[in-house]
This record gives structure tokens, sequence and C-alpha cells, in this order.
């Protein structure tokens, strides 16, 4: 498989220290999320992706408004970079009429077409032909966006992915699959699932690039998705870019994950895309003590806030549950 | 002014004023490109809109319809082909979990306005996989609206309203009446709406509930009943979802009696529906058992001995309809 081409980047002190932020953020949203379902505050529908925020924050970050984003169960962190407040996450995932869905449906299932944010069902890997449907337009319109479209290694099984994949490479779509490669599919590990070992090399059988990359390095997935933004916006077409990573809660929060085991949670814990980047930001000193207060004390605000504003919320109305079928 | 066209050109007519209407309307779906569909329902729209609205797909049903949701989500107007309503069930996911929920989970806040064209029913010895009716699951899920016409009238005002109607719509399309029904059809906008019934024949004795290519042989039916003195109301309901209970109810409440026919299979069809529904609402207005003439529930074969012995006809209309007016 040829590699893809490396791009160069740049990226300021602030760009930097605001990936920080956004990587911060994620992992508490889902850590507050975790306890709340403990807690027994959120009923359900919470699929955390804690040990998997390089890859949404790698990917999200600096894209256009204009550009659309299609995440998974997981990627509740690219929900809030696209620009939809924590509060009015919050608020979704405790089922309140100020939530997305408003109520309607649990954990991502809702999208905001103004900030190009495409929600998915719990079909995994359906939300890939919506995917190319989406870029299919800005083909049509002949601008430069980009769609970014998120699934797991799991549902690059399913039916959907390949027929999604092969209808971008026929028709050279502006759409950027990224796998989250994050080893389970629920508890089925990968090698019961392929009989491959990177999911990357499917994207060759549809004619254009795939590349498989450590998803735990905030500025490889960052890099490699530059190049594919590049690659896309020029007209040059799909790329898949697989980032490996690892869940380190079960597949939702009532899942205890003993399929795996305690050893190999350990060892990607040691591989916490966190502090990898904080020791690369204050190595460079980028990052200070004072800055890191600063930044956890806003993520901790914003958090607080979200969660004030998701308990004060009115439940919806009971009649709401047979409205907005149809426009 | 209004010439006379068959079914099929009437729909070939109504996809191409709407295409050029409508910048947004564009078709998608396996061969409708240069070849011009594998019935001709899209002949010349390649030409005269070139490939990027006229979208030759790969054999790709699921993909078909989610590119189609995704381009809806940008404010396009798909029409996507199935190229028999029997392969819908390849993209039945999309349909049923992805645009029939999707205004419903996105709190109201959105809206996918596709067309699928699905070209149905039997009487052309298809076989299993080129005769099917399924309506009636579509008619089974909240968000959709379905519609199957009976002339060509319908088959452009309808299409027309479909295409212009901002929630899903699936379209049935009957094989039979392709270039066997022909009848005039009005130069310019008429737009048939999605949700009325048209009474095609007046009587006071039975109602007659009826669509697509059972509307001709209910009609037959309904002239012999006249030589012997019952006069027989046959009502084509056009729009499966919504139905049009006014008309319905408004008709059996002046005939107390009430016959349905439809090519789909009895358990579930739309019939028991009707029976139903009208059981329920109108019970007290009815002097004798709601009857249906339908396919018996067995699947579609080949032998058109088989087949003839499956398909409702006029004898087997008028043998209910005695039994109806003699309850």
């Amino acid at each position: 498989m040829p590699p893809i081409k490396r791009t160069k980047f740049k990226l300021s002190p602030e760009q930097l220290l605001e990936m920080f932020y956004w990587l911060k953020l994620i992992r508490a949203f889902d850590e507050r999320l975790s306890i709340l379902v403990k807690q027994g505050k959120v009923r359900s529908g919470v699929y955390t992706g804690i040990g998997q925020e390089a890859i949404i924050v790698g990917t999200c970050y600096g894209l256009r408004k204009e550009d659309y984003i299609c995440p998974l169960h997981r990627d509740l962190g690219a929900f809030l970079m696209k620009g939809v407040e924590a509060k009015v996450m919050m608020a979704q995932m405790f089922a309140k009429d100020t939530g997305l869905s408003k109520g309607r449906d649990s954990a991502l299932h809702s999208g905001v077409s103004e900030l190009g944010i495409f929600g998915n069902t719990s079909m995994l890997g359906a939300n890939l032909p919506v995917a190319a449907g989406l870029g299919y337009t800005f083909k049509m319109e002949k601008t430069d966006n980009v769609v970014i479209a998120y699934f797991g290694e799991g549902a690059s099984n399913v039916g959907d992915f390949h027929e999604a994949l092969n209808f971008a490479g026929v028709q050279q779509l502006p759409v950027i699959f990224i796998c989250e490669n994050n080893q389970y599919a629920y508890s089925v590990p990968v090698e019961k699932s392929m009989a491959i070992d990177d999911v990357a090399i499917r994207a060759e059988g549809y004619g254009f690039d795939g590349v498989a990359i450590n998803g735990n390095d905030v500025l490889a997935v960052y890099q490699a998705t530059q190049g594919a933004l590049a690659r896309a916006r020029g007209g040059d077409g799909p790329t898949l870019i697989e980032c490996k990573t690892y869940r380190w809660h079960g597949h939702s929060e009532h899942d205890k994950a003993f399929y795996r085991t305690d050893e190999e949670l350990a060892m990607w814990k040691s591989r916490d895309p966190i502090p990898t980047f904080t020791t690369y930001l204050r190595a460079r000193h980028v990052l200070d003590d004072q800055k890191q207060q600063d930044i956890e004390a806003k993520v901790a605000a914003t958090i607080d806030e979200a969660l004030e504003f998701a308990m004060n919320s009115p439940d919806p109305k009971p009649e709401d549950a047979v409205t907005d079928l149809y426009a | 002014m209004s010439k006379e066209l068959t079914y099929l050109d009437a729909i070939r007519e109504a996809l191409a004023e709407e295409m050029r209407r409508d910048p947004k309307v564009f078709v998608l779906g396996e061969d409708v490109g240069a070849y011009g569909g594998a019935f001709g329902a899209t002949q010349g729209l390649y030409e005269e809109f070139g490939e990027l609205r006229v979208v030759d797909t790969p054999i790709s049903e699921s993909a078909i319809i989610g590119v189609s949701i995704g381009a809806a989500l940008r404010g396009y107007r798909p029409v996507a082909e199935m190229q028999f309503a029997d392969f819908i069930s390849c993209g039945f996911d999309q349909i049923v979990n992805q645009a029939a929920t999707l205004r419903y989970r996105y709190g109201g806040r959105a809206s996918v306005p596709i067309v699928v064209r699905a070209p149905s029913g039997g009487g052309v010895s298809g076989g299993l996989y080129h005769s099917q009716n399924p309506e009636a699951w579509f008619v089974h899920r909240p968000g959709l609206k379905v519609v199957a016409p009976s002339t060509a009238y319908d088959a452009k005002g309808l299409l027309k309203a479909a295409i212009r109607d901002d929630n899903p719509v699936i379209y049935f399309e009957h094989k039979f009446l392709y270039r066997r029904a022909k009848g005039p059809v009005p130069e310019g906008d008429e737009i048939v709406p999605i949700g009325v019934a048209a009474t095609r024949r007046e009587g006071s004795d039975a109602t007659l509930l009826t669509y697509g290519a059972m509307v001709t042989p209910s009609l037959e039916a309904a002239d012999r009943m006249a030589k012997d003195g019952v006069e027989v109301e046959v009502i084509d309901l056009r729009s499966l979802l919504p139905l049009d209970k006014a008309a319905i109810f408004t008709s059996l409440e002046k005939t107390s009696r009430v016959l349905v026919v439809h090519e789909d299979v009895k358990t579930l069809g739309l019939g028991a529906e009707l029976s139903a529904m009208i059981v329920e609402e109108r019970f007290d207005h009815l002097d004798a058992p709601v009857l249906r003439v339908t396919y018996p529930d067995t699947h579609a074969p080949f032998s058109h001995v088989l087949e003839a012995a499956n398909l409702p006809n006029t004898d087997k209309i008028v043998e209910a309809l005695r039994r109806l007016a003699a309850y």
C-alpha cells in the first residue's frame, strides 16, 4: 500500500493548548457521564470514548463550519468540537427536552445540520452511505468542503461500509473515513472478526489509500488528517485513516468487559493520549503549571455548568412522544 | 391541455419536469444513466441533465438510499430508483431506521425529502424476486409516506407531489401498468396530493377499497355487479400512508359494506389495517364483515399458471362482492 504523503503542519502554542483543552474536556465529560450512570442519574445509552480522545481532537481540530462530520456512538467530543454546547450534549444524555433529540433517543443519535453534524442510528456503519451522500453534494457544488466519517473496526465488517467506500471511491468523493480501531466490537476481539491486521488495507479494494496510524497520538492523527483533507479538498478523493486505539471502559457503561485482561488494559493505559501530549507540550514550554491549572479549571466549570443546565432542564412533554414524525 | 401518455411515460415526464424546475432534484440508481433505466423510466434524463444529476450507481441499494439521505440533509431532493421493488429489502435499514426516524431523533430540526421509486407487482411472469408488493412493510413504519398510483395521471401527479414532499416517500409504481395503463395526463404542473383517495366509480351498495394494478379488475367487477343491480363504489386509495380516512368512512357510511382488494399477501397486508380501522371506528355502520381479496400467503411463482392462480382477478372480486352483498 502506498504510504500517505506526510503533510507538514505548524501549530501555534495557542492552537496546541486548544487541542489540549479539547482532550481534557472530552475526557472529563465522559468520566462524569460514567459516574452519572453509576449514580443512576443518566439511565443508559452511554458509550464512552475514554482512551480514544486523540482521534476526535486530531481529526476535528481546525475543520471548517461547512465541513460535515458523521460521528459514531462514542464520539461525543466530535459534537462538542463541531460546535454543540456542552450543556446541550449533557441535556441530551439526560433525555431532557433541551437536548438535541428532545428526549427521543439516547446518546448520539441526533445531529445538527447547521453545524454539519450527522447523527447515526444504532446500526453501526449505517452513517457511511449517508457520509458518501453528503460528500456527493460537495462534489456537485464543486466546493472544497469535506466529510469526515467515523466507524469502528467492527463496523468495517458491515455491508454498508463496503457499499459506501466503493461508492466514494468510484465517485472520488471528498470523504475521509476514520476507523477507530479500539480492538473490540463489544466483546469480540479484532482477530475474531477480521482475517487481516489492518482495516486500512480495505481502502485499496476501493481504489484509494488507507493508512494505519497510532490513534493515541493526537499530532499523528492531526497530521494524517491534514494530509487527507488536502487531498479531499484538492479533488483527489477519499482516504481511509485507521487509528489504532483502545477503549478503557466496556462497550457501554453497564459492560464490565470481563473478556479482556487487566494486563492488556494496563498496557493501553500506559499509552494514554493525554499524558503523552502533556509531556510533549511541557517539553516545548507550551504548557506550564499555571496554564494547565487554568485549562483544568475551565474544563471543570464547563462540565459543572452543563450538568446544572441538564439537571434543571424540563423533561419532554408526554404528548411529544408522537410529534416530529413528519415535516 | 392534456395528452395521452402511458404510465411509464408519465413517470418519466414527472422526473424531467421536476428536474427542470428544481436544480436540487436528481436521480440515482442502477442503470438509470445512459441506459435509461431497466424499464426506461429515466430515458433521456442523462442526455438532458448530465451524469452528476443522473447517477449510475453500483449494485448497492443500501448506499443508493443512504447517499440519498445524505444529499437530502443538505437540501437536495434525490429520487432513488430500486430496479425492482423486490430489491428494496437490501436498502431496508436505511429506509426504516435512518430516513424514517431522522426527523424524530433530530428533535424535529431536520427532514429527509427523498423519494424511493419501487417498481412492484406481478402479472409479468417475474417470479419470486421480480413480482413482490412490499408496501405493507413501509406502511408499518411511522415517518414514511407510501403511495401507489394506478393511472398515468396519478403516476405523474403523485411523483411530483412525492418529490416536493419534505418527508421520505416510497413510491410504488406497478410494472404491469407501465405500458398497459394509458390515459390523459395534464401538461405542466398538476399535482396529485398525497393522502387523498380517488373515487373511481360511485355506488351505494358496497365500498371497494383498492390501489395500484387492482383498480382495473375492481372496476370490471363493479360493472358486472351493476348488471345484477348491485352498485359498488370503487375507491382508489392512491396514498397508503397516510390513508384518506375521511374518504373511506364517508363511503362506508353510505354503503355499510366493505371489500378490500390488494395484490399483496393477506396476512398483515394493508387490508388487515383497513379492516381493523373500520371495525374499530365505524362498527355501527357495518352490515357485513369487511372482506378481503388478496394474494394468498405465498410467494410469487414464475409459472404463469401458478401466478394466475395467486393473483386477484375480476372473477375473484365478483365472487367476494356477491358474498358481501348477500350477507
